[in-house]
C-alpha cells in the first residue's frame, strides 16, 4: 500500500475559468502533506484533481500530468472509477449516507462495487471502524443509522468508509473545519497513525494544525482575484514555519495578509 | 440614547387582522374538502356494505334496489395499476435523466419543455388521442388496458415532475461521496441517490394514482361502459368507478343515484387506502430518524 503521487504542469479549469496553473510537486508515501493558503486560493480544486473528482463537476477540466507510482492518471484509457478506489477521499462536511445503517455506511465502498461475502465484511467493518478509531463507541449500535452520529463521531465514520476500501491515498479537504476542538485532537491522532499506511493528503485553514500533524507543507497563493492558483513554496513542515524561502509564506503563516 | 420600545397599538392591530385574514383563508380552503367529504359520507353510507363491494350492475334493472360496484373497483384497480406499471418506470427514467444526466442540455430543455406540456394536457385529449390511435387507427378494441393507457400518459408528467424536485433535493455530497469511493456513477444513483429520495418519489406517485383514479373523460372513450364483471383489462369493455358513478349519477331513480354516491365514497377510500400502504412502505423503508 501507499503510493507516491508526482504533479507536473497541471492546470484545471472551471468552464474557462482557469482556477490554478502550472502545479507540480511530489507528495512523498506513508507522510502528510498539508496545503495551507487563503480561500478560493484552489487548494481543494487540486486535492480534487489528485483523484480526478474535479470532472465530476459539469464543465471543469485539467490539463497536465498527475503519475502514481509512475503510471499517468490522466492518460487516456484510465478508468476514473478505478483512480478513485485507489485514492480515497474524506470531505469538508461529514457526509455519510442517510438511508445506510453505521455498519452498512463503512461497506458502502465495497457492497457497492459488488463484491465480498458477509463474514468477510464484519472483519473489515470492524478493521475500518477501529482504523478510524470510532470502534469502541459504536460497536454496541452498529445496526443505528450514521446519521445519529456527533459530527466528529460522523467524520470518523467516513474516514472508515474510506479506508474500508483500503486505498492507496487519503485526501482530506478540511476535514476538522466543521468540528470542535476535541474531535479534532482525535481525527489528528487519527491521521498520525494513518500514516503508517496511508499516503496522507490535507488541506487546512488551519495553520497550527498543519505545523501539529503535516510531515511537508505546500502553500498557494494567488496574485489576484480571478487570476489562478499558484504554489508559492513546498518544504519540510517545520522549514516551512520557521524559515521559509518566500517573503508570501512568511507574511501568510505569521498572519500578516490572508 | 435610545430606549427599549414597546410594541405600538398600531402593529398589535395590524399583527391581529393579518393573523385573523390567515386564518380566514385557511377556513376557506378547507370549507369545500369538509363539505365534499361530507356529502359524500353522509350519501354515500346508505349503500356501503359487503353487497355493494361484491357485486355488479349484472341483471340490475332501472328501478330494482341493490347492485354494487364490484367490477368498477376490479376495473379503477387494474387500470391504475397498468398505468402505473406504464408511466412509473418511463416517469422514473426521465427524471434520472433530467437531473443526473441531461446537464441543462438542449435535450434535456427539449424534454422538459414537453413534460410541461404534458402536464397542461386536458384529460379528455388524453382519451381521444389513445381513441384514435390505439382504437380506431390500430384497430384495438376498447379495453382496460386502452383506459390504462390515456391514464398513463396523465400520470407521466406528475411522476417526471416530482421526481425530478426530490433527486435534485438530494445533496450533491452525497453524489460525490460515492463517487470518492470508487462507485460508478449509475450504481451511485441506484444505491446512494434513489433510496434517499424515495420517500419523496413515492409520495409524488402516489398523488399521480391519486389524479388519475378519479378521471373519468379518458375512460368514457377507451374502455367503453359495461355492467358485468371483466377481470380480463386486455380484452372486451371494462367499467372503472368514476365511469360508475358518472353512469349512475345520470341515471333517473334514486337507488341509482345512491349508487353513485357510494361508488364515489368507495373511490376516496381506494384512493387514501392506497396512500395510507405507500405511506407505510416508505416509513418501512428509510432508516429511523434520530439515534
Amino acid at each position: 500500500m501507499s503510493k507516491q503521487i508526482q504533479v507536473s504542469g497541471l492546470d484545471a479549469y472551471y468552464g474557462g475559468h482557469k482556477a490554478i496553473e502550472d502545479v507540480s510537486m511530489t507528495i512523498e508515501p506513508r507522510s502528510i502533506t498539508a496545503f495551507i493558503g487563503p480561500s478560493g486560493c484552489g487548494k481543494s480544486t487540486f486535492l480534487r484533481t489528485l483523484n480526478r473528482m474535479h470532472e465530476v463537476i459539469p464543465g471543469a477540466r485539467v490539463e497536465g500530468k498527475v503519475l502514481l507510482d509512475g503510471e499517468d492518471l490522466y492518460a487516456a484509457n484510465v478508468e476514473p472509477v478505478s483512480v478513485r478506489r485507489m485514492i480515497g477521499m474524506v470531505f469538508q462536511r461529514p457526509n455519510p449516507f442517510p438511508t445506510m445503517s453505521i455498519y452498512e455506511n463503512v461497506a458502502a465502498g465495497l457492497r457497492l462495487n459488488g463484491r465480498v461475502a458477509k463474514s468477510e465484511m464484519d472483519g473489515v467493518v470492524e478493521t475500518s471502524l477501529k482504523g478510524a478509531n470510532l470502534w469502541n463507541e459504536v460497536k454496541d449500535r452498529l445496526n443505528k443509522p450514521g446519521a445519529g452520529l456527533s459530527g466528529g463521531q460522523q467524520q470518523r465514520l467516513c474516514i472508515a468508509r474510506a479506508i474500508a476500501v483500503q486505498p492507496q491515498v487519503l485526501l482530506m479537504d478540511e476535514p476538522c473545519s466543521a468540528l470542535d476542538p476535541i474531535s479534532t485532537l482525535a481525527i489528528e491522532d487519527l491521521m498520525a497513525k494513518l500514516k503508517d499506511d496511508y499516503t496522507i493528503v490535507i488541506v487546512t485553514h488551519n495553520m497550527q494544525q498543519a505545523a501539529r500533524v503535516s510531515d511537508r507543507t505546500a502553500f498557494f497563493n494567488l496574485t489576484a482575484q480571478g487570476k489562478p492558483g499558484k504554489v508559492v513554496e513546498m518544504d519540510e513542515t517545520s522549514r516551512m514555519f520557521t524559515n521559509p524561502t518566500e517573503k508570501a509564506t512568511e507574511d501568510y503563516i505569521t498572519g500578516r495578509f490572508g | 440614547m435610545t430606549t427599549i420600545q414597546h410594541i405600538s397599538t398600531s402593529r398589535r392591530i395590524k399583527d391581529r387582522v393579518v393573523q385573523g385574514l390567515v386564518y380566514l383563508a385557511f377556513a376557506l380552503a378547507v370549507v369545500p374538502l369538509v363539505s365534499v367529504l361530507w356529502l359524500v359520507i353522509k350519501n354515500g353510507a346508505a349503500r356501503f356494505d359487503l353487497d355493494f363491494l361484491t357485486h355488479s350492475m349484472r341483471n340490475i334493472g332501472a328501478r330494482d334496489v341493490g347492485g354494487g360496484a364490484y367490477h368498477a373497483i376490479i376495473g379503477t384497480l387494474e387500470q391504475v395499476l397498468i398505468a402505473s406499471l406504464i408511466s412509473v418506470p418511463i416517469g422514473l427514467l426521465t427524471a434520472i435523466y433530467l437531473v443526473e444526466y441531461g446537464n441543462g442540455g438542449r435535450l434535456s430543455r427539449a424534454i422538459s419543455f414537453f413534460v410541461d406540456v404534458m402536464t397542461g394536457v386536458p384529460s379528455v385529449v388524453a382519451g381521444l388521442f389513445i381513441l384514435a390511435f390505439w382504437v380506431l387507427f390500430l384497430g384495438q378494441p376498447f379495453s382496460g388496458f386502452a383506459g390504462a393507457l390515456s391514464l398513463s400518459i396523465l400520470m407521466m408528467p406528475t411522476v417526471v415532475r416530482s421526481a425530478e424536485e426530490m433527486l435534485r433535493l438530494v445533496p450533491n455530497d452525497l453524489r460525490e461521496a460515492s463517487y470518492a469511493l470508487g462507485v460508478a456513477k449509475w450504481r451511485t444513483i441506484m444505491k446512494v441517490v434513489l433510496p434517499t429520495a424515495l420517500t419523496g418519489i413515492i409520495t409524488g406517485v402516489m398523488l399521480a394514482v391519486a389524479r388519475v383514479a378519479g378521471e373519468t373523460a379518458p375512460l368514457l372513450l377507451t374502455v367503453f361502459f359495461t355492467d358485468s364483471i371483466n377481470n380480463d383489462p386486455f380484452s372486451g369493455p371494462q367499467m372503472g368507478l368514476p365511469l360508475f358513478v358518472f353512469d349512475q349519477a345520470g341515471r333517473p331513480n334514486a337507488t341509482a343515484v345512491d349508487r353513485a354516491w357510494t361508488g364515489a365514497l368507495t373511490l376516496i377510500l381506494i384512493v387514501m387506502l392506497l396512500n395510507l400502504v405507500a405511506r407505510l412502505i416508505a416509513r418501512w423503508r428509510s432508516p429511523a430518524k434520530g439515534r
